[in-house]
Parts: C-alpha cells; sequence; structure tokens
C-alpha cells in the first residue's frame, strides 16, 4: 500500500510542475496587462505604465518572471493578489469553503439519486420505467447549467417561492465565518433560523451543479448493475433464496460499485468547471467566480495559483480515488 | 411538510419580515469591489462601496447632478491668476469609530493634507509602506499639476496649482479624491497595517463600513454622528453582490433586494409593467461613436468622413443595438453636460450625396478596417453588432469594411497607437467639465492617447486650451459652442448614441437619484 502510494506521488510532481508551466504560459498568451485593462479607454501616461508594471516585476522577461514565481512557490509563497493586494493563499482560504459546500451537498445529490435511478433503471430493464429514467438521465446530462439554473430560479424560487434567489444566507443574519461553511457556522451560531436559511439557499445550486454528474452516476450504475446482475453467482444467491433486495443491494451493488466510483472521481473535474457557472447564477461566492474575475482582470498570480490549487485538488481526489479501489475490492490492493 | 416545520418556516418569516422593516435598504451590485481605497480604483463599482458610502470629499456632485457643491469644504476662493485655491473647511466632523479605530479628534486640515499628499508624492512614507497606483489621479493630470497642499490653519487648506486648470474644483468632487483620515493612517503606520486602509475604511461619510465578503455581501451601518443629518435616511445598508443581471432582476421580483444595478434591456418592458416596481431613468453621461483616423488616407480627406458620416443609418443602430435604450447622439458630449451646443444637427442620411462625395474625393471602392470592442460599455452594449450594421450601411455607398477585434487591453494600446482606419469606441464623462470630452477625446494633447481620430485641428485646439485658462462658465461656454460646431464640419468622428441608464426599484424606495457618473448613491434615499 505504501509502495502504491509512493509511486502514485512519484507522478503527481512532474504533473504539477506541468501545470505550473500551462497555468503561467496559459494567462500570459492572452494579451494585454493588469494595467491596460484596469484603465480601459482612459488614458495613461507611459512612464506611469511603465512604472506600474516594473512595480508588479511585469517588466522582466517572460523566462525570469517564471523562474521567480516557481522559486516563491518552492517556499510555498503563491503570491499576492495585484488588484487586491491579499496573498492569494487567504483569498483561496476564504472563498473555497463555499465551493467544497456547493461541491459536497451537489455531490451527495448526484451520488444518492444517481444510485437509486440506476439500480432502478437495471434492475426494471427494458421496461417504462427503465425508458423514462435513461431518458431524464440524457436530458440531465446535456442540459446547460446556465439555462437550468435560470429556469429552476425562475419557478422554484419566484413563481413557487420555495426557495430564495440567490446568495448563501439571508441577508439578516450577519453570522461571522469560522469555518467558511455555511451550514457549519450556522449551527456553531447556535441559531436554527440561519441554519435553515443556509439550507434553503444551498438546495438550488446543488441540484444544478448535480445535474450532469446525477445523469452520469445514473447511467454507469445501470450499465454496470447489469453486467453484474447477468453473472452467475447472482443465480446463486438467489437459487439460495435470499431475498431481492438483499441480492441487489448486497451482492450485485457492491460489485458494480467498482466503475461507478471511478466515474464519481472524474466527475470531481467537471463539478469544478460547472462550479464557475453555477456559482455566477447564484452569486455563490467561491472560486469559481473568483478565477473568473481574476483572468478578466489579468490578476496573474491569482489566476496561476488558482489552477495550481484547483489541480491539486483534483489530483488528490483521484488519488484518494484510487485507494478506495483498494477499500472495494481487497484484490486490487494485492495486484498492486 | 411538519407541524414543527410549517411554524419553523413562519417565525422565519416574521423575523425576516421584522428585519426588512427597519430602514434596511438592501441593493443588488453588479461585482465586487477590488478594494475599498477608492484612488487606487478607476471603475463604479469600486467608488460605489467606498467613495460614495464612507467618504465624503472638499467638493461633492450635488445629487444627480454634474454641478458640484460644497462638503467638506464649506467654501473657497480662487487667486486671480487661478493658480492658488483656498480652502474653509467645515468644523466638527466626525470621522468614523469602529472596533478597528476611534477618532480622538474632528476633521481639520492634517486629513486633507495627507490625502493629497499621499496621491501625488510617490515617496509619501504611506506610499512605502502600502505601495499602490493612482491611476484616475495620473490620468486627471492631478499628481503633476498639485504643486503643493499646506495648511494654513487647522481648518484653512491652500492648494498651488502649475497650470490653470478650470475643472479643479470638479475633479476634487471625483471619487479618488475622497479625504482619509490621517490620524487613522498614522495608527495603520504605526502598527505596521498600512495595508489595512484598502480593506479597512475610516472616513467621515453616511455610512460606517462594518463587512465584507467577497462575492457575497457589503455591510454598512449609518453614520450617527454624520454631519448631513437631513440625507440619512436609513439604518443600515447592505449591498448583495449579484452578478448576474437576470438573477439580480428575480431577486428584485422576490423582494430580495430594493434596487438593483445595470438591468438587461430586454428586461426592461416587464419590469415597467410591474405593479411592485418603479423604473426611474436618465440620459446616459455617456457617448459610443465611431472614429475616423485621420492619419490613414482618404480618411484624412473631410468629405470621405463626411461620406461615411452620413451613411450610418443611427436610428436603426439605437434600435437594434440599444434596444431602443439609446438616445441619438449628435455632438461630441451629452446633452447634460454644460456647454452643449443645441443649434448643431445631424447629416441628413443621404446615401447618394454620400456616393457623391466619395467620388468627388477620387476614393470610390473604398476597403478599409472597422474596428470594434471585445467588450460591453456603457455606451455600446454590443460592438459587434453595431460593427456589423455599420459595415452594411457602409457597403451601400461601395465601401468594403473589414470588420477587426482585439482583447481589450490589446485594441486600445493598438488603437492609440493609431493602427485602426475606423473603430468603436466612447467615453463616460468623469467630472462633469467640458474639457473632459473635448480635450481629453480631440485635443491635440490627446493625439497618441485618447484623440483616436489623431485628429488636431488648430482652430478647434485653439479654442478649448482657451476655454480651459479661463474660470467664466459663460465665456467657457461660448468657445466650446464654437468648437463643437468646428467638429461637426471637420467630423472626426460620427457620434452614435448616448445609452439611457435604467434604474429599477421596488416601489418602497423614495428619493432616489441618477447619477451622471454611473455611481450608485445611497444617501438621500429612504424606504416607505
Amino acid at each position: 500500500m505504501i509502495q502504491f502510494l509512493l509511486k502514485r506521488i512519484g507522478v503527481v510532481i512532474p504533473t504539477f510542475l506541468g501545470i505550473t508551466v500551462l497555468a503561467f504560459a496559459l494567462i500570459h498568451m492572452i494579451p494585454g496587462d493588469p494595467v491596460l485593462v484596469m484603465l480601459g479607454e482612459r488614458n495613461i501616461d507611459p512612464a506611469y505604465y511603465r512604472e506600474a508594471m516594473h512595480r508588479m516585476g511585469l517588466d522582466l522577461p517572460l523566462w525570469q518572471q517564471y523562474v521567480n514565481y516557481l522559486g516563491r512557490l518552492l517556499h510555498g509563497d503563491l503570491g499576492t493578489s495585484l488588484i487586491t493586494q491579499t496573498p492569494v493563499m487567504d483569498e483561496f482560504l476564504t472563498l473555497f469553503p463555499a465551493t467544497l459546500e456547493l461541491s459536497i451537498a451537489a455531490m451527495v445529490f448526484a451520488v444518492v439519486f444517481g444510485l437509486a435511478a440506476g439500480i432502478v433503471a437495471a434492475v426494471k430493464r427494458g421496461t417504462a420505467v427503465d425508458h423514462t429514467v435513461m431518458g431524464a438521465a440524457l436530458t440531465g446530462y446535456s442540459m446547460p447549467i446556465f439555462w437550468w439554473g435560470l429556469i429552476l430560479i425562475m419557478v422554484v424560487s419566484v413563481h413557487l417561492g420555495w426557495t430564495p434567489v440567490s446568495g448563501r444566507l439571508d441577508i439578516e443574519f450577519d453570522i461571522p465565518p469560522v469555518t467558511g461553511l455555511m451550514l457549519v457556522d450556522t449551527l456553531l451560531s447556535g441559531d436554527s433560523g440561519a441554519f435553515a436559511s443556509a439550507l434553503e439557499h444551498l438546495i438550488l445550486p446543488a441540484i444544478v451543479l448535480g445535474t450532469i454528474p446525477l445523469a452520469v452516476v445514473a447511467r454507469m450504475t445501470r450499465s454496470a448493475m447489469l453486467e453484474v446482475l447477468r453473472e452467475d453467482y447472482i443465480r446463486t444467491a438467489r437459487a439460495k433464496g435470499l431475498s431481492r433486495t438483499r441480492v441487489i443491494l448486497k451482492h450485485a451493488l457492491r460489485n458494480a460499485l467498482m466503475p461507478v466510483v471511478t466515474v464519481i472521481g472524474l466527475q470531481v473535474g467537471t463539478m469544478l468547471a460547472g462550479a464557475v457557472l453555477t456559482e455566477t447564477i447564484f452569486s455563490w461566492p467561491g472560486i469559481g467566480k473568483w478565477l473568473i474575475d481574476a483572468i478578466s482582470r489579468r490578476d496573474y498570480p491569482v489566476v496561476q495559483g488558482g489552477i495550481l490549487l484547483v489541480a491539486s485538488m483534483i489530483i488528490l481526489v483521484n488519488l484518494l480515488v484510487d485507494l478506495l479501489y483498494g477499500v472495494i475490492n481487497p484484490r486490487i490492493r494485492h495486484a498492486r | 411538510m411538519n407541524k414543527y416545520g410549517l411554524a419553523l418556516g413562519a417565525l422565519l418569516t416574521l423575523t425576516a419580515g421584522g428585519a426588512m422593516a427597519a430602514g434596511t435598504l438592501v441593493f443588488c451590485s453588479e461585482g465586487s469591489p477590488a478594494g475599498f481605497d477608492p484612488a487606487r480604483y478607476t471603475t463604479g463599482t469600486d467608488f460605489d462601496a467606498s467613495a460614495e458610502t464612507v467618504f465624503n470629499r472638499l467638493t461633492e456632485f450635488e445629487r444627480g447632478k454634474t454641478t458640484i457643491r460644497s462638503a467638506l469644504a464649506e467654501k473657497w476662493t480662487v487667486s486671480a491668476d487661478g493658480l492658488t485655491y483656498t480652502f474653509n473647511l467645515r468644523k466638527g466632523v466626525k470621522f468614523h469609530t469602529t472596533p478597528y479605530f476611534k477618532p480622538t479628534r474632528d476633521f481639520n486640515a492634517d486629513d486633507v493634507v495627507f490625502t493629497f499628499e499621499r496621491l501625488i508624492d510617490k515617496n509619501h512614507p504611506f506610499n512605502k509602506a502600502a505601495p499602490a497606483q493612482y491611476p484616475y489621479v495620473t490620468d486627471m493630470g492631478m499628481d503633476t499639476n498639485i504643486a503643493s497642499v499646506e495648511k494654513v490653519d487647522p481648518y484653512t487648506v491652500r492648494f498651488k496649482l502649475k497650470a490653470v486648470d478650470a475643472a479643479f474644483l470638479q475633479n476634487l468632487a471625483m471619487s479618488f479624491s475622497s479625504v482619509q483620515s490621517a490620524e487613522y493612517a498614522n495608527q495603520l503606520l504605526k502598527t505596521n497595517k498600512a495595508a489595512l486602509i484598502n480593506t479597512q475604511p475610516i472616513g467621515t461619510g453616511p455610512f460606517v463600513f462594518k463587512s465584507y465578503q467577497k462575492d457575497a455581501v457589503i455591510r454598512f451601518d449609518a453614520n450617527p454622528t454624520y454631519w448631513r443629518k437631513d440625507e440619512l435616511k436609513l439604518d443600515k445598508l447592505i449591498f448583495a453582490i449579484t452578478p448576474d443581471a437576470s438573477v439580480r432582476y428575480q431577486k428584485l421580483q422576490k423582494g430580495e433586494c430594493h434596487l438593483m444595478a445595470y438591468p438587461r434591456p430586454a428586461d426592461l418592458k416587464a419590469m415597467q409593467s410591474n405593479p411592485q416596481l418603479q423604473v426611474t431613468q436618465q440620459a446616459g453621461f455617456n457617448l459610443g461613436w465611431v472614429s475616423y483616423n485621420v492619419k490613414h488616407k482618404p480618411l484624412d480627406k473631410v468629405e470621405v468622413r463626411q461620406a461615411l458620416d452620413m451613411a450610418i443609418n443611427k436610428k436603426a443602430i439605437i434600435d437594434a443595438v440599444y434596444q431602443g435604450a439609446g438616445q441619438l447622439a449628435t455632438n461630441p458630449m451629452p446633452p447634460t453636460q454644460w456647454s452643449y451646443n443645441k443649434s448643431l444637427k445631424d447629416a441628413a442620411y443621404d446615401v447618394n450625396k454620400a456616393k457623391a462625395l466619395l467620388k468627388k474625393a477620387g476614393a470610390e471602392k473604398l476597403t478599409i478596417t472597422l474596428w470594434a470592442m471585445p467588450v460591453q460599455r456603457p455606451y455600446n452594449p454590443n460592438a459587434k453588432l453595431m460593427a456589423e450594421m455599420i459595415q452594411a450601411d457602409w457597403a451601400k455607398i461601395g465601401v468594403n469594411a473589414k470588420i477587426v477585434t482585439y482583447e481589450w487591453g490589446e485594441y486600445i494600446k493598438r488603437a492609440k497607437a493609431g493602427e485602426d482606419d475606423t473603430m468603436l469606441i466612447g467615453w463616460n464623462g468623469d467630472n462633469g467639465d467640458p474639457d473632459n470630452w473635448l480635450g481629453v477625446n480631440l485635443g491635440c494633447s490627446a493625439v497618441g492617447g485618447n484623440n483616436y481620430a489623431q485628429w488636431c485641428n488648430k482652430e478647434f485646439d485653439d479654442l478649448i486650451v482657451k476655454a480651459r485658462n479661463l474660470s467664466n462658465q459663460a465665456e467657457r461656454t461660448k468657445l466650446y459652442e464654437q468648437a463643437q460646431v468646428v467638429f461637426k464640419r471637420e467630423v472626426p468622428f460620427t457620434p452614435i448614441a448616448h445609452s439611457t441608464v435604467y434604474m429599477p426599484m421596488s416601489k418602497k424606495v423614495s428619493g432616489y437619484m441618477i447619477s451622471p457618473f454611473a455611481l450608485h448613491s445611497f444617501y438621500g434615499v429612504s424606504l416607505k
């Protein structure tokens, strides 16, 4: 197991280096710079421009900027935002919990409903139920996030009045951030109204962000279950006289979970991409919105640091998924 | 829902209703400010959250107007040569008391001296401790033109200028001139926390900064010691940051906010017919235009420019690009700007005459580039569509225009270098002075800068330079009116439209006035 971990970490280091090069190159390839973007159509004095660029270290040759950046990175310094003058790490740590909370909620929604839908569809294979569930999954998979979000707001929030339109908490609750996870913070504050409000605010964004992963999980569960259900040991289990539920949940599902867990791991990337849009629609103060703003303002340190942190997150999750395989299927652990 | 859930829901509604009724105004704003030190920034999103709430200035714009009124300076005198301004400061004005700062004295001359020395002196100790750029100060030429700021006595300050600047008092009313507390700055320097001036602001303004969560919410409390008591009619002010315009509208409909910034033109009809809402509007203090680079042949010939000018169907553009939320422009400034020449008329839309003019200039079968901005601006909501419409208009007179676009920063850089033939661009007024339109965009000194037409006309320039050095408004008005006549004759650019600014709000809001400078201010606003 430890050898396996070390091997994986050995692969992670070059991946990281690659990401730093990519993040650095991509943002610098976009024309324009922070000073020009900020001034827009306003006039600029060339001396002032040179001075501003010099102060940000942007007048150096690109390779030198990269080396400096890497040097700081090795010291654990992700740099300071050019626009807000706040350390990138601080900004990330304040905003990330919001994204994390939203992603977890969306994932829970996707896995719970996705698994259930997939199992039902597999068991009722070929029936109207199967077709309906799979049709819905296909629709969900091709749903444009922006449109879906706005439709839900229009129907559920404005028309039916069931949930708030956007944000994380009703404006009258002023809860100081402790963990940054609104559900936890409101619980800690002891204000049950605030907790209910945080929960209400989480529902729609979680559904919107969780829709695509839900569809993927449902389809994957269905096909994995179908394969497993054909196996001899399932027939044996049934022949033994075990109840249908026990056969499906205990014997079939456990064996069908392998590919499903892989897919869930891969969905973390999709989820972070979807978070950018979901956060914009629901005015959710997370890292998606933060990165988009940074790109349009050419806030290089934020873009580079943000990409690096998000990439680390995805790498970490995939590492966890690999480890999880072993837990689900001991054969893999020993094979490696 | 079970009984318990219902009871909880009812309780929630009660508490929610109670909190909102107590004079808390919620504004759905469009984005997060980059910081709370107004001098560092150039956009309305930043100014709304700092200059318009926390701070005051020596002079301030009257609500909803471009004229100024006294503020922290109670009155002032200008020397005969126009180079020395002496301000008598208001007494009894208090800086905000917050958990991070408790003032021990009232506002006085030290604060004014600190504010402006920090802006104009790169080597000021505060700039060493908290390095920052002040782009707007530089852009308005304040850093080079202010020779000195001195304290005459605790309530008198004297500014000496190097050259006459007729717009100086207007510039002092601009957001970047917001007066900071010298005492607070000293406290920050002593504790080695100078950078906090950008995140924990202290001012004398109507609202006291309370907290800010990026991309979520900014909270302000009413300033209990505010010196302009009659303008403070709210207990709390909250900015609910909501980047998407459709979502802002949904929040407004559901009562989650009282006012919203920047509605989508497509939503206006529905907003106006909603019985819960009111929509106020005003011609924007902006102008979008097509610029002709007079350094590129054959655009150096006035006939060619006139031909292109009269071939543009402005009416169709206003309907399609501004979706009716625009006003046809004829002059190089908006009608709300004093000195606007009302007698000027557009050349009539005339394809045949335009063709004849091109023939006369020997410029038939002309191929030129037409640049379109990659971004939405207040003066032009859809540059690409506008460019396509102009392209089609010009094709009718035999001019083949190729549409070109670049990333925004690059666009400006290349345009200033004069790489374009014709281009779409525009301007938002800064300080309500005519020179901010004619000088900045058409003066000879602005060639290579914002004078995208690269147009330097002696007759025009003499008029505006003369006007800039006068302080009598009537005399200046005459000169600017003449300058606009020259502009209209020479056509360095074709003014297209002033976009209309709309402000949708709940019927509970009263007293809101649209700022010509695209700022959002909440002093003087109350809730019914």
